[in-house]
């Protein structure tokens, strides 16, 4: 048994369905008890699907337990065929029907249905989300994808590629899937079929029409790759094109495959990232200290864009995906950092304590670690939360990706001029710490008693890393919190708590302004 | 499945002629896909009101995953639940289950200090590998008493939905309940959750009607058990504690029979019958309710205009609907298409469905898939149901309201009226303010 409180990755049974809903024309009917239904509102509230996902659920009880659930799931399949009338179907169990061992595989079969019928074995007990979704998409692909469709590229034809990865619930796929059939078209390529988003069986079945595969996300797209390869001869690529870097890497790994000209495309500034990095009001953004922690891929392409894209200088990086281990260490070499390989967020929340970057990039628990910590964060990965589907176009990949990611995490940072003239005006009256926003009419003080609390003195729960016990904690001499109240508020927090740090390790009760500013020059890197 | 779809209409007789002179109510029941949560879910809002108690689920991923969706996603700090996964190793019987369980709550434990009591709940893996947390809660509470104490009880999917939960976790708790003296004086206890500024008005108007003691259970500290015995006279809140009120009864209490408090109209019901037991004469009672009974009557009158002549289907989800369709068709005028609900306990709902208009349509169980096409054939104004079908429903052209937020917001007793409309109303509205 493992104690667990919040968990980066759902059952494996929730990545067949992330599959499923991707995909049009596909059934999945899951033996599960009753209340596992709650995956649906996964889609229909965080993606805001206006569809229902398209499972079909036995919800047994305790009652059919002693009866016959395995009666009840092959009325569910036959049901769900004559209702919806699917190109194909797949049927499984959730953990408890996993227990109860009804074989919805073999059960199927006895049905006779008039089509493919695809059955999983995820195991519940051992196994996650991601797996589950790239099992599920491997054995569609199994299944479905024809060898017929193996034929030679016609003269003068461009030539065709499949996507491979992309599905519900995704970080920001329904974008990537625009951006890098966008790239791939100034590049002369047709896109083939994208699977499994919008993909149905019949456009499974054509896969094999394609001259090469892009994997663009390889947790759920590699395993499918793989076997295309061995199968049909089909290449795949290994880069994943976030960040301007890899997106060049990316198109040069594509031209040698296909062999087609990449100049137009990458002549010019195909990103204003670029030129925004090198702009000087980025100068502040050097040598910024981030951890990164996210699913594998997005995860080694963050850290990559942090360190060559924008200067930042990587303390940390972490992954959940322990499938993908291997990968995030090698990244981790190149930092001179070790990974981090947990899927317990309260390890990933000592070590942000531990570390005190000074920009986070991770996912919504890492948001919310940041958060308590009072931290900026800006998340990069899945697990997704609806403000990860944003209205407006918002990719992760190729150039307009890299602009976004520019984007997304210099906003939670100050903008380096801002940061400039605050640093310059701190001691006139109008900017001083107590000071009322002189736009609001200076003379009220409504801020005053409401200052820097959210990061200072309570230490987070669960962090008992750098939690000292409360009846050690130095207490604060009138000058040196006068002092401590010349510094921006942005940064307050964390000059008062690293400040405390420093008194208590070296056992200091009463912090002067003399220990401020030992401490100060202690922490500076 | 659909072999059940076509099953005849069982009737149920209501004794007492109610509005609408209905004696006879038609429920249609029918099994199949049921679109609902599992008792787990109720630990998101147990956890926040007995603020001393932690909340284990012995289960899977699944388990895991479906409380923090159903949390809203990773609100909380350190929340007061978790859970300890089964995995395989446990399975496999590599490891001995009640030793990994122990491992487990000595670190729970060792983290959390500020536990007082702490829960091992059941969950449809741990009911299926038939692992008996009864036993363990007993094995555990001897080793961590006086400090700990370790209750048990099932909030799976095979055996609780939804609302089911609080009911099984409430009635785990009663055999902890202090015995009252014999010769205690008659008391009240009002049972199932409610929000802490709900049970601050029920504490003044009980007061105001020299009601009491009053005690609520559960309570908001595990420390604070209300007594039970012969004296104990209790009034239900919500309408989905079968369970717990068997428990009650079997330590002497006695349900003080009535309506559900949701309206002016059920909240004044259920006040009475408590007034009626203490003999509270009829000016004391009506002096003491006037003020609030015409507050809120003028604030609920407010909705009618936008409410009325509308009309709602239910979904079934939490087991309010009954009362919650009651307050619409007799205090706003909704026409009530179907009123579905997982459950209906027909004892403690006698006086709800008595007030019912006639010819009302409800259905207990579910088959999801026909209930949507009786659904959409019907086209009704204003669809009640929950999450994982509210989007779908309203990319149809539906307006929905989502059904959980009637379970988390205060919506009991006569200052939540008026807000309870609301809630109905605001879809309505909104549908009416979006232009395009």
């Amino acid at each position: 048994m493992q104690l667990t409180i919040w968990t980066y990755e759902g059952p494996p049974h929730v990545g067949a369905m992330r599959v499923a809903t991707a995909m049009e024309g596909l059934h999945y009917v899951l033996h599960a008890p009753q209340g596992d239904t709650y995956a649906d509102l996964l889609f229909t509230m965080i993606e805001r699907n206006g569809k229902r996902p398209p499972v079909t659920y036995t919800t047994f009880q305790a009652r059919d337990l002693g009866s016959d659930t395995a009666e009840l799931f092959k009325t569910a399949a036959r049901d769900a065929y004559l209702r919806f009338k699917p190109q194909a179907m797949i049927v499984g169990a959730s953990c408890t029907a996993e227990l109860i061992q009804d074989d919805p595989g073999g059960l199927s079969k006895a049905l006779n249905l008039p089509i493919p019928v695809i059955p999983l074995e995820l195991p519940s007990y051992q196994r996650k989300e991601n797996y589950g979704a790239s099992e599920t998409f491997y054995q569609i692909v199994r299944a479905l994808a024809s060898p017929s469709a193996r034929v030679p590229r016609a003269e003068g034809k461009r030539p065709r590629c499949n996507l491979l990865g992309p599905t519900a619930l995704g970080f920001r796929h329904r974008d990537d899937v625009r951006e890098i059939t966008q790239l791939l078209n100034q590049l002369g390529i047709d896109i083939n079929v994208v699977a499994p988003l919008g993909a149905t069986p019949a456009d499974i079945t054509r896969l094999g029409e394609a001259e090469f595969n892009v994997v663009m996300y390889p947790e759920t797209a590699s395993q499918a790759a793989q076997w295309l390869t061995r199968t049909f001869a089909q290449p795949a690529t290994k880069i994943v094109p976030i960040g301007v870097g890899a997106t060049r890497d990316f198109i040069a790994e594509v031209a040698k495959l296909v062999n087609v000209d990449t100049s137009t495309v990458l002549n010019g500034a195909p990103s204003r990232a670029t030129w925004y990095a090198k702009s000087v009001d980025s100068t502040y953004l050097t040598s910024k200290r981030v951890f990164v922690f996210g699913d594998a891929t997005h995860a080694v392409a963050a850290a990559r864009i942090a360190k060559e894209e924008m200067g930042f200088t990587v303390v940390g990086i972490g992954t959940y995906s322990r499938e993908f281990a291997r990968e995030v260490r090698e990244a981790a070499k190149i930092y001179g950092v070790e990974a981090l390989i947990t899927d317990d967020y309260l390890e990933v929340e000592a070590k942000v304590a531990e570390l005190q970057p000074e920009l986070v990039l991770g996912t919504q628990m890492e948001r919310h670690i940041a958060k308590r910590f009072g931290v900026p964060c800006a998340v990069i990965s899945a697990p997704v939360h609806v403000q990860d589907f944003p209205a407006r176009y918002s990719p992760q990949m190729g150039f307009e990706g890299a602009s976004v990611l520019f984007d997304t995490w210099v906003h939670p940072l100050m903008m380096g001029l801002e940061e400039h003239l605050i640093g310059m005006f701190r001691g006139d009256n109008e900017f001083h710490a107590d000071a009322a926003p002189s736009h609001l009419g200076g003379a009220n003080k409504p801020m005053q008693n409401t200052t820097p609390v959210p990061i200072t003195t309570t230490a987070p729960m669960g962090a008992s890393a750098t939690a000292p016990a409360a009846a050690n904690v130095a207490s604060w001499a009138t000058e040196a919190e006068k002092e401590l109240n010349k510094i921006p508020f942005f940064v307050r927090g964390k000059a008062r708590r690293n400040t405390e740090r420093f008194a208590n390790e070296r056992g200091v009760s009463t912090i002067t302004v003399e220990t401020l500013y030992d401490a100060k020059a202690h922490f500076s890197r | 499945m659909n072999a059940q779809a076509t099953a005849p209409l069982i009737t149920t007789s209501a004794t007492t002629p109610g509005w609408g002179d209905a004696t006879v109510i038609p429920i249609l029941r029918e099994r199949g896909q049921r679109e609902v949560f599992c008792g787990l879910t109720g630990i998101i809002w147990l956890h926040r009101k007995i603020q001393d108690a932690f909340f284990l689920v012995v289960g899977s991923r699944t388990c895991a995953h479906l409380i923090q969706s159903a949390a809203g996603v990773m609100i909380f700090a350190e929340p007061r639940f978790a859970t300890a996964i089964i995995d395989e190793r446990d399975l496999a019987g590599l490891a001995d289950c009640n030793e990994e369980l122990d491992r487990i709550v000595n670190q729970l434990l060792a983290r959390r200090p500020d536990i007082r009591l702490l829960f091992l709940v059941g969950s449809c893996p741990s009911e299926v590998i038939k692992l008996d947390l009864s036993r363990a809660s007993a094995r555990l509470s001897k080793k961590f008493s006086p400090d700990v104490r370790v209750l048990n009880y099932s909030g799976s999917g095979i055996e609780t939905t939804f609302t089911q939960g609080e009911d099984a976790c409430l009635a785990s708790l009663v055999p902890d309940l202090p015995a009252s003296p014999s010769d205690a004086p008659t008391a009240l206890m009002v049972v199932g959750s409610l929000a802490d500024v709900v049970e601050d008005q029920f504490i003044r108007l009980f007061a105001a009607l020299n009601i009491g003691p009053v005690r609520f259970f559960p309570p908001r500290h595990a420390t604070d058990l209300p007594p039970v015995g012969a004296n104990t006279r209790y009034l239900l809140a919500q309408p989905f504690l079968a369970d717990t009120a068997r428990a009650l009864e079997e330590r002497g209490a006695k349900r003080i029979d009535a309506p559900f408090p949701l309206g002016v109209e059920g909240t004044t019901a259920w006040l009475k019958a408590a007034a009626n037991v203490w003999g509270v004469s009829e000016a004391t009672f009506d002096t003491a309710t006037a003020s609030a009974h015409e507050r809120a009557t003028r604030a609920v009158a407010r909705y009618r205009e936008e409410l009325s002549g509308k009309r709602v289907f239910f979904f079934p989800d939490s087991q309010l609907e009954i009362p919650l369709a009651r307050f619409l068709a007799r205090e706003l005028g909704v026409e009530l298409v179907e009123v579905g609900t997982p459950f209906l306990h027909k004892q403690h709902l006698a006086r709800e469905l008595e007030l019912l208009p006639k010819g009302v349509q409800l259905s207990e169980g579910q088959h999801v898939e026909n209930q949507l096409d009786r659904c959409r054939a019907a086209k009704p104004d204003l669809v009640v149901c929950g999450l994982g079908l509210a989007n779908p429903l309203e990319a149809e052209g539906m307006t929905t309201k989502w059904s959980i937020e009637l379970v988390f917001t205060p919506i009991q007793g006569y200052d939540q009226a008026a807000d309870l409309a609301e809630l109905f109303a605001r879809p309505l509205v909104r549908r009416m303010r979006l232009v395009a």
